[in-house]
């Protein structure tokens, strides 16, 4: 009876180890590899039923910054699939699964609030529309959609009003004559933060981001009342851009700008109704040291840079004096 | 070391080359209190030390608008705007103060007929004795020589007085400037705008630092008036106070027999309470405003 017993236990245990072992190379099936997946998206004439492409380079994808890595390694859903083709709807591929942070940064921008709360699911930008997909390249790669260059005719690819009036603007000639320094989109908007442009935060920040080159004429402006309550957090007085304008900016020797002669009575007259000729005599830009960019202020600077320490000084010592005589005649009465 | 002790060194001081008080014809009771301003004059003080302390905190954040503090000191008038706003209300309230005394002044000689306001010994205008005063007074800190008799108003009074008269004015008139610019371009160039926010606030480093500082030391701080002088609060002063401090005065008034009738009662334990009070906000307001520029300054 015992014996019989522990046989059928040891049998029943052999036959099911057997087993599981069997079905191991089963359970886990070995993902598709790129070869597998371009065996069909190879095929430059690939469609789905609707009859959109689904067709992938793969010359040009192996030369993207991503041509190392695995299809699954992206489409993360097929990897456990068994039988090809696959559905046509698949999980969206989530950039942020490898690229965290700036998943983050984006998801705080305009474009993720238009796309997920706005409803403009199909207009507002999400990582693919500004990087590619199977042919990302790296900002530093010329041919990438967001090498500098680039950047304009990117974000103009639904901007395209502010394109146009960002190309006809200085920044725009000197970025094509070659001046990479000369400011893009993303340099006043950022690339993954990108918020609007009334926010009182942003347009704070904007003119530092313009004294990044013009610091000279970043820290006149500072010196002026406009600056100074710009500092102070208002957005209600003239930065930079109230001005120069924002992305058509032209040079005041320009007939075109916002600043030239012919225009500056209207511009300074956007805030200040009842600007005139005489008005606009005003230095938005004002240097007490250049004597000749305003000889008065020049002089009235000199004027009290004398006065100011010759008065505390004078008086500064007078008390000082006095201080010391009272405490020493108070000294000797004690005694 | 108190108060009283270092007043009597002072007259040790004076003492010692002149002729005593007691010299001269023989004087009346002298009171025990003497009036020095009357009521107008410590309602002027009042105000222009209200407007200047609020023209003070609301100017210096934009004065110091990269200080850590600006921010901060705005938002306790509403932000930059609320600030703005008390800054012209107090500059209007000041500029009216000192357009009202000035036409008080005149008021005063030409159609009540006061004599002595552009001349004399109770004159707030510039006098050759001042110059001497000066000089004695720079003899009695080397100890030289003994503390000058000052008159009823001294030398570096005349120039607290003539400094507010003057800094108002230019103030004023850079403020108003600055306040309605536009129409200020009918007769002005815009240029005029950069010079008179440059004297704006240049004046105003210069007015905050000087009454602040100074003032607050030759009227208050110094140690024979330590910690503040209650007499532009309360009006008037011991006699014996006027006979350390304003030697010739007191004489003045002791050879022409007036003293007696400059006498005033002693002050009111509720008006002396009041000046305490409003001596210590201001006193402490104004220091305090110097500490935030130190710090601006300094760090």
């Amino acid at each position: 009876m015992w014996t019989r017993f522990a046989l059928t236990v040891a049998a029943v245990g052999l036959i099911s180890t057997a087993a599981a072992a069997g079905q191991s190379p089963q359970a886990a099936p070995k993902p598709p590899a790129n070869e597998d997946c371009l065996a069909c998206h190879g095929d430059a004439d690939a469609k789905r039923a609707d009859g959109r492409t689904i067709a992938v380079d793969a010359k040009r994808f192996e030369g993207s910054t991503h041509g190392p890595m695995a299809c699954v390694d992206c489409h993360a859903d097929l990897a456990k699939l068994t039988e090809f083709p696959h559905t046509d709807t698949l999980a969206k591929v989530a950039c942020a699964s490898c690229h965290d942070d700036i998943g983050s940064k984006y998801h705080d921008s305009i474009h993720a609030w238009a796309k997920e709360k706005a409803g403009l699911t199909a207009a507002a930008p999400a990582c693919a529309d500004c990087h590619g997909r199977h042919d990302i390249l790296k900002k530093t790669d010329a041919a990438s959609r967001v090498a500098r260059a680039n950047i304009p005719s990117t974000c103009g690819s639904c901007h395209a009003g502010i394109k146009q009036k960002y190309d006809a603007g200085i920044h725009a000639v000197a970025l094509k004559k070659g001046q990479s320094n000369a400011p893009v989109c993303s340099d006043c908007h950022t690339a993954h933060t990108i918020q609007r442009a009334d926010t009182t935060a942003w347009r704070l920040g904007l003119t530092a981001e313009c004294g990044t080159c013009h610091a000279g004429v970043v820290a006149s402006f500072e010196r002026t009342f406009h600056g100074k309550v710009n500092q102070l957090g208002s957005t209600r007085v003239a930065a930079c851009a109230d001005c120069h304008g924002a992305h058509d900016i032209l040079p005041a020797s320009n007939p075109a700008s916002t600043i030239s002669s012919g225009h500056l009575v209207a511009t300074c007259g956007k805030c200040h109704a009842g600007s005139n000729e005489r008005f606009v005599k005003y230095d938005p830009h004002p240097d007490p040291q250049n004597y000749k960019r305003g000889a008065i202020l020049w002089w009235a600077n000199r004027f009290y840079w004398v006065l100011i320490p010759g008065c505390f000084g004078f008086f500064g010592l007078h008390s000082l004096l006095w201080f010391w005589r009272s405490r020493r005649n108070g000294k000797e009465r004690g005694r | 070391m108190t108060t009283v002790t270092l007043e009597q060194a002072e007259l040790q001081d004076r003492r010692a080359p002149v002729a005593p008080f007691a010299a001269g014809p023989a004087p009346a009771p002298a009171p025990a209190h003497v009036r020095r301003f009357d009521a107008r004059t410590r309602w002027l003080h009042v105000v222009i030390m209200t407007t200047f302390l609020g023209l003070a905190a609301t100017g210096l954040p934009l004065l110091f608008s990269e200080a850590a503090w600006a921010q901060l000191l705005a938002s306790l008038f509403g932000g930059f705007h609320g600030a703005g706003l008390v800054h012209r209300v107090f500059g209007a309230a000041l500029l009216g103060a000192v357009v009202w005394h000035v036409g008080d002044v005149f008021w005063r000689a030409f159609v009540r007929g006061e004599t002595g306001l552009f001349w004399g010994p109770n004159s707030m205008v510039p006098q050759p004795r001042d110059v001497v005063d000066f000089f004695g007074m720079m003899k009695w800190f080397a100890g030289l020589g003994p503390r000058p008799k000052f008159e009823h108003f001294t030398y570096w009074e005349k120039f607290d007085y003539w400094a507010v008269l003057w800094g108002t004015a230019l103030m004023g008139a850079a403020g108003l400037i600055l306040w309605f610019p536009v129409a200020a371009s009918r007769i002005l160039p815009g240029w005029m705008f950069n010079i008179a926010l440059f004297v704006h606030g240049a004046e105003a480093s210069l007015a905050i630092g000087f009454i602040f500082v100074v003032h607050f030391f030759n009227g208050h701080l110094r140690p024979e008036k330590f910690p503040m002088d209650l007499v532009i609060f309360t009006g008037t002063m011991p006699v014996d106070d006027l006979r350390h401090e304003r030697a010739a005065e007191y004489d003045r008034l002791l050879q022409a027999g007036t003293l007696a009738s400059c006498g005033a009662a002693a002050p009111e334990a509720a008006a002396v309470t009041r000046g305490w009070v409003v001596g210590t906000i201001g006193l402490t307001l104004g220091i305090g405003l110097i500490g935030l520029i130190l710090y601006a300054v300094l760090l």
